[in-house]
């Protein structure tokens, strides 16, 4: 546990890198999911069949295997994240920062379209027919209806679907982002004699963390439900 | 809501104009497909001497034996003691002794909550790293322990999800509360959660690639030194992705047959934050 509490703004700056992941490819997550669900429930065949292959494709891929390409084949097809480089105090952002965040936001919009998805069958019938029948087009049904409707229904399992990808993002630790596991795991290497300590002092901060997402989720829930 | 009820049956216009959609975005996606044809071709990752690996015996016997085998024996090994495990857990945290339930509960709470490559990493070490074996093992504990919490959810929930009168009549036979669970409640139990634990095995198969992470065999690992030797990084990616994706798809499958041959129409066992079948499904 010293280990830990010497290295305190090592640890602390590791965390931020956690937490900027998390926030980024959230919000990215989010949108791209939103995108791929429209298409999934319009009405335009072709789309529908494209978005569920990607579906299907990436979900079943492991992240890790999405990392590993954007890593190490992604710039042989001429794509890299070079053009990123901030740096802010400890926190630096390079092409492997941006290589994760993308690679993240592509997964985690999968399971974001899928929660969508069951919340969109979970407004009642009623909601789209009403809104046909006051002449709604598709896209005025689902802006102004449908979705906000399904994003209310579908706060819990899109909140699950964050707290996993907070959880994934250790991933990107193991492709050069100095994050959370990164430290943990370079700690453990330099204090061999205290890896239980290090271990729970980092666990504790994820459950920490998992737990104010959850917390804030089913505020989220309660003050958005539908009466 | 099915999605033919968000707009109404096309008229002549409409669909007239739904066609325009199809031609336009049938472009567009043959023009994305085509673009990355095309990009693969470009940077000649199409040649056949970067494709010459996985048409030769010795490697794609190492891809599939040393590879997809070892891969699913660790994903299998994980599962059978995850199983173990959550069935420990979801039964002690339905026992009527707060000693039992307690524990129980924050064992699930923190396993569930800690990230299942933190926790690969720290019992790597804690195996101890130099041991040849201890990356295999560091997998198959931290999958277990990760996922054994999750299906104490699972066990726990389908427990609860019984009729009431099944139990209550086992006590009114004069059963006790072993009897009760292990003889009434959790055969009955079992099917209906089947589907959700089968699906939790396509988790289970995904997070075994994080044990590249810590040098572990597996398919990552093969494909770690076909790209080595042959420099051929985005055909082995794709080759191995391809592998992960068809074995998942089989699961799911099974999965999908076993919910309708054996719950039916009921509803899907639904806990937080695990394998729905087409919810928010294996994160």
């Amino acid at each position: 546990m010293e280990a830990v509490l010497d290295n305190i703004g090592l640890v602390g700056w590791a965390f931020a890198h956690t937490v900027l992941l998390f926030l980024f490819s959230g919000v990215l997550s989010l949108l791209l999911g939103t995108f791929l669900v429209a298409l999934r429930v319009g009405p335009v065949v072709v789309l529908q069949r494209a978005a569920a292959t990607y579906v299907t494709v990436v979900r079943n891929t492991p992240l890790l295997i999405i990392l590993m390409f954007f890593q190490f084949a992604a710039p042989k097809l001429g794509v890299t994240f070079n053009f990123i480089d901030v740096q802010w105090g400890e926190v630096s952002m390079t092409s492997f920062f941006g290589a994760a965040v993308v690679s993240l936001s592509l997964y985690t919009s999968t399971f974001v379209c899928e929660a969508l998805r069951s919340g969109v069958n979970s407004v009642p019938l009623g909601q789209a027919e009403a809104a046909r029948a006051i002449g709604l087009s598709f896209g005025g049904v689902m802006s102004q209806v449908v979705l906000p409707q399904a994003y209310r229904a579908s706060v819990p399992p899109l909140a699950s679907v964050q707290i996993a990808l907070l959880k994934n993002t250790t991933v990107a630790g193991v492709f050069g982002v100095m994050e959370a596991l990164a430290r943990m795991r370079i700690l453990t290497n330099n204090f061999t004699g205290q890896k239980i300590g290090i271990f729970l002092a980092f666990a504790i901060v994820f459950v920490v963390l998992v737990e104010v997402l959850s917390f804030l989720a089913s505020r989220l829930e309660r003050r958005w439900r539908i009466a | 809501m099915s999605a033919g009820v968000l707009f109404d049956a096309p008229g002549p216009a409409t669909a007239a104009r739904h066609r325009i959609y199809t031609i336009v975005s049938l472009i567009a996606v043959a023009g994305m497909v085509g673009y990355v044809i095309w990009r693969l071709y470009d940077t000649e990752q199409l040649t056949y001497e970067k494709w010459e690996p996985f048409l030769t015996p010795k490697y794609v016997r190492a891809l599939l034996v040393e590879g997809l085998l070892k891969t699913l024996q660790m994903a299998a090994t994980a599962v059978v003691l995850a199983v173990a495990v959550g069935g420990l857990l979801g039964v002690g945290k339905l026992s009527d002794h707060g000693w039992v339930r307690w524990p129980c509960w924050a064992f699930v709470e923190f396993f569930r909550a800690v990230p299942v490559l933190l926790l690969m990493i720290f019992s790597w070490f804690l195996i101890g790293i130099e041991w040849s074996g201890a990356s295999y093992w560091g997998v198959v504990t931290a999958l277990a322990l990760y996922n054994g919490a999750v299906l104490a959810e699972v066990f726990r929930a389908g427990v609860l999800a019984v009729p009431k009168g099944q139990s209550e009549a086992a006590y009114a036979v004069g059963m006790r509360k072993s009897q009760v669970m292990n003889i009434v409640l959790l055969p009955q139990a079992v099917k209906i959660m089947l589907p959700a634990i089968l699906s939790q095995c396509v988790v289970v198969l995904k997070d075994t690639a994080l044990g590249y992470a810590i040098l572990a065999p597996g398919l990552t690992e093969v494909g770690k030194r076909i790209f080595r030797e042959f420099g051929n990084h985005v055909p082995t990616m794709i080759v191995i992705a391809f592998l992960y994706i068809i074995v998942n798809l089989i699961l799911t499958w099974i999965a999908t047959w076993v919910q309708k041959k054996f719950v039916g129409e009921k509803k899907v066992l639904e806990v937080s934050m695990t394998a729905g079948l087409d919810t928010g499904r294996a994160v």
